[in-house]
């Protein structure tokens, strides 16, 4: 690829906040037009990153290039071309949508016109609704819609749909994907696995401010290997041997947490061979169940944790 | 359903703004404002109770009417009681002890006499207070007088009641000031403050929003009510109760203008680095309660140890308390209000330099 056609290149970037290490060496390269997405736990420096790649926070080192140009001299040109969503911000709640994206669009050279964008985030029925009277879907796609105001080249999404039901989630998606294939460069964080996969080009996976694996969804999980995943919940009170499945037929690999998860190459044949195994040493279980690998199970093979606290 | 492809979005972005983004947050201001019903209160309805429940409860009265408590107890009170029956300027009430005592403490009675017999007589009262003492003088004007004093020198009286001379003439103009700087501080300090906590000030700045637009819409803002909240006071001090209006207009459009201006930048100051409610709320009180004890609103600046004095005089409140008062009751000119002014400029400069420089933006 050539330099011209990358949107965003981060080159070891390194953030501290007192002796907490929130960003430890993070190198990324996201392409014009692509949606990018950090997939990562909580706390794993996700929103640090993004927030030094809009120019909002200061990194301690490393290197930061935005549509090709650098935040210490370019920072007013930059704040044109970009759309910024931050993951907490409350909106006032006495004015209107209208009224707030109207202010918004007013910050800007250039963009579309304000029926534009309500039409576009679907809150034209809410036009003159108050912020404080909305659902939290509707004030997630009014601050997508604010961040829309300049018709920004590349779009900054902090965890657009935490804490939304599964109907706005999908409302948001929608919207993301028609933004997408709309030619713009998205850069989003994100803690949910199906979201990475369903809207991301490319995930980067970030865990303790780091960049531990980078590629598409679909070939982060072929490096697994596995076809099929098999977690295993034992009945409690029984004493587990560690490397209890590891001789078993089929089983590529296997981790011991509150359940057992075992990536396996075949289900029909591992599933019969892991209950010889449990039958052997005379253990008893409470639940089993199998899933086509997920970017969840890619963490758990690369970190041994969860992406989300159980 | 997932498997319909999106539709990329359609729309022509066109050059130029829409509006001109200091209007569009100046508006924001007044909309938050005004949908705030008990800002609106505080702001325009508050100062007016205070005005109209202070004017009434020091209104100029024909005669002064001391209230004297006469303990029932004491061997002589029938005869002290008769002899003083005759005053038209005192309200005599007969109280046992615990009565007397509780009348004195509370300010129902301004003195108690106690009558020991016709000849020996003892007045009960607090020396710190005005009201007692001018008691205690016409008690015993009228006491001394049925006794047969005579007076040894001929005195007549020429009463005069000016407009200008009255409580409420002295108190409006200092509800005006304070209003000014009540308003201003805790109308930007707070709005501020919670924009920051909301994180709405780092999603502004995020924005190609100039940052002197956001901080000049809340002056603006300021500015807009202070010609409110200006009128309406000084209005109804001139129609309610004739409070005067003696010096130039222009001098006290002035010299309010000055004040809300000084006001919004201590406001900006107190703002500029607090991330709660709260730490915002203990500085804004930490700053304005001695200025309410000390500037001169409801009494005399005067009453404070000259040691204190150079201090109470180079507060803001105390300046554009003394400047209002002066143009309003005084009629002051530009001349004599210069050093008010000098002060007040100080200050805004002063204050508006330092919110500026170490203003918190995330």
């Amino acid at each position: 690829m050539p330099a011209a056609s990358l949107a965003l290149e981060v080159r070891a970037l390194r953030k501290t906040f007192g002796t907490v290490v929130a960003v430890d060496g993070l190198d990324l390269d996201v392409h014009s037009g692509e949606c990018f997405g950090l997939l990562g736990p909580n706390g794993a420096g996700k929103t640090t990153t993004i927030e030094i790649c809009e120019g909002l926070q200061e990194a301690d080192s490393g290197d930061v290039i935005v549509l090709g140009k650098r935040w210490n001299s370019d920072e007013r040109a930059l704040r044109e071309r970009l759309g910024v969503q931050l993951q907490e911000t409350q909106f006032s709640e006495k004015i209107t949508v209208e009224e707030t994206i109207s202010l918004f669009r007013s910050f800007f050279q250039r963009g579309p016109a304000v029926h534009e964008i309500i039409g576009l985030v679907q809150l034209d029925e809410k036009r003159a609704a108050r912020v404080g009277t909305l659902s939290g879907g509707q004030k997630q796609r009014l601050s997508v819609a604010c961040a829309l105001a300049g018709d920004p080249e590349l779009l900054f999404l902090d965890e657009p749909t935490t804490g939304l039901d599964p109907q706005s989630r999908r409302q948001l998606w929608d919207l993301v994907e028609q933004l997408r294939a709309s030619g713009r460069t998205i850069l989003l964080t994100t803690h949910y696995m199906e979201e990475a996969e369903r809207l991301c080009d490319r995930v980067a996976i970030v865990d303790q401010g780091k960049v531990i694996a980078i590629d598409t969804p679909r070939a982060l999980i072929r490096s697994l290997g596995a076809e099929q995943v098999v977690e295993v919940e034992l009945a409690e009170g029984a004493a587990v041997p560690t490397g209890l499945f590891a001789t078993t037929d089929g089983v590529l690999e296997s981790r011991h947490g509150p359940v057992w998860t075992l990536q396996v190459s075949a289900a029909h044949r591992a599933v019969p061979a892991v209950l010889r195994t449990l039958e052997a040493a005379g253990l008893s279980m409470t639940e089993l169940r199998t899933h086509t690998p997920t970017l969840e199970d890619v963490f758990v093979s690369l970190t041994g944790r969860h992406l989300r606290e159980q | 359903m997932s498997n319909n492809e999106p539709k990329p979005v359609s729309w022509n972005p066109q050059s130029g703004r829409s509006t001109s983004p200091l209007l569009q947050l100046t508006l924001i201001r007044f909309r938050e404002f005004l949908r705030e019903p008990e800002a609106v209160f505080w702001t325009f309805i508050f100062p007016l109770l205070l005005a109209g429940g202070l004017g009434l409860a020091f209104r100029s009265r024909p005669a002064d009417v001391a209230k004297v408590g006469i303990l029932t107890s004491a061997p002589a009170a029938e005869t002290i009681r008769a002899a003083l029956a005759g005053d038209s300027t005192l309200q005599l009430v007969s109280l046992d002890d615990t009565a007397a005592a509780t009348a004195l403490r509370i300010g129902t009675v301004a003195l108690v006499v106690v009558a020991q017999d016709a000849q020996r007589v003892e007045y009960r009262f607090d020396r710190a207070r005005e009201e007692a003492r001018t008691a205690r003088l016409m008690v015993d004007e009228a006491l001394q007088r049925s006794h047969g004093r005579k007076d040894a020198v001929a005195v007549t009286e020429s009463l005069i009641s000016e407009r200008g001379s009255r409580y409420i003439d002295f108190v409006l103009p200092g509800l005006l000031a304070m209003n000014l700087m009540g308003s201003g501080m805790w109308g930007i300090g707070f709005s501020i403050v919670d924009a920051r906590r909301k994180k709405l000030l780092k999603r502004f700045v995020a924005t190609p929003m100039r940052r002197y637009h956001y901080l000049a819409s809340f002056l603006v803002m300021r500015l807009g009510l202070m010609v409110i909240e200006v009128t309406v006071i000084a209005s109804f001090g001139y129609f309610a109760f004739g409070v005067p209006m003696r010096g130039s207009l222009v001098a006290f459009g002035v010299a309010c203008l000055l004040g809300a201006l000084v006001f919004g930048s201590l406001g900006l100051l107190v703002a500029s680095r607090a991330r709660t409610i709260e730490a915002a709320s203990g500085l804004m009180n930490l700053l304005m309660l001695p200025m309410w004890v000390a500037s001169g609103v409801f009494f005399s600046a005067g009453n404070f140890p000259d040691a204190v004095q150079p201090i109470i005089q180079a507060l803001p409140l105390t300046a554009v308390v003394d400047s209002v008062r002066g143009i309003m009751i005084q009629g002051l000119g530009w001349a004599q209000l210069l050093p008010e002014f000098a002060i007040v400029t100080t200050w805004l400069v002063l204050s508006f330099g330092v919110a500026l420089r170490f203003f918190r933006w995330r």
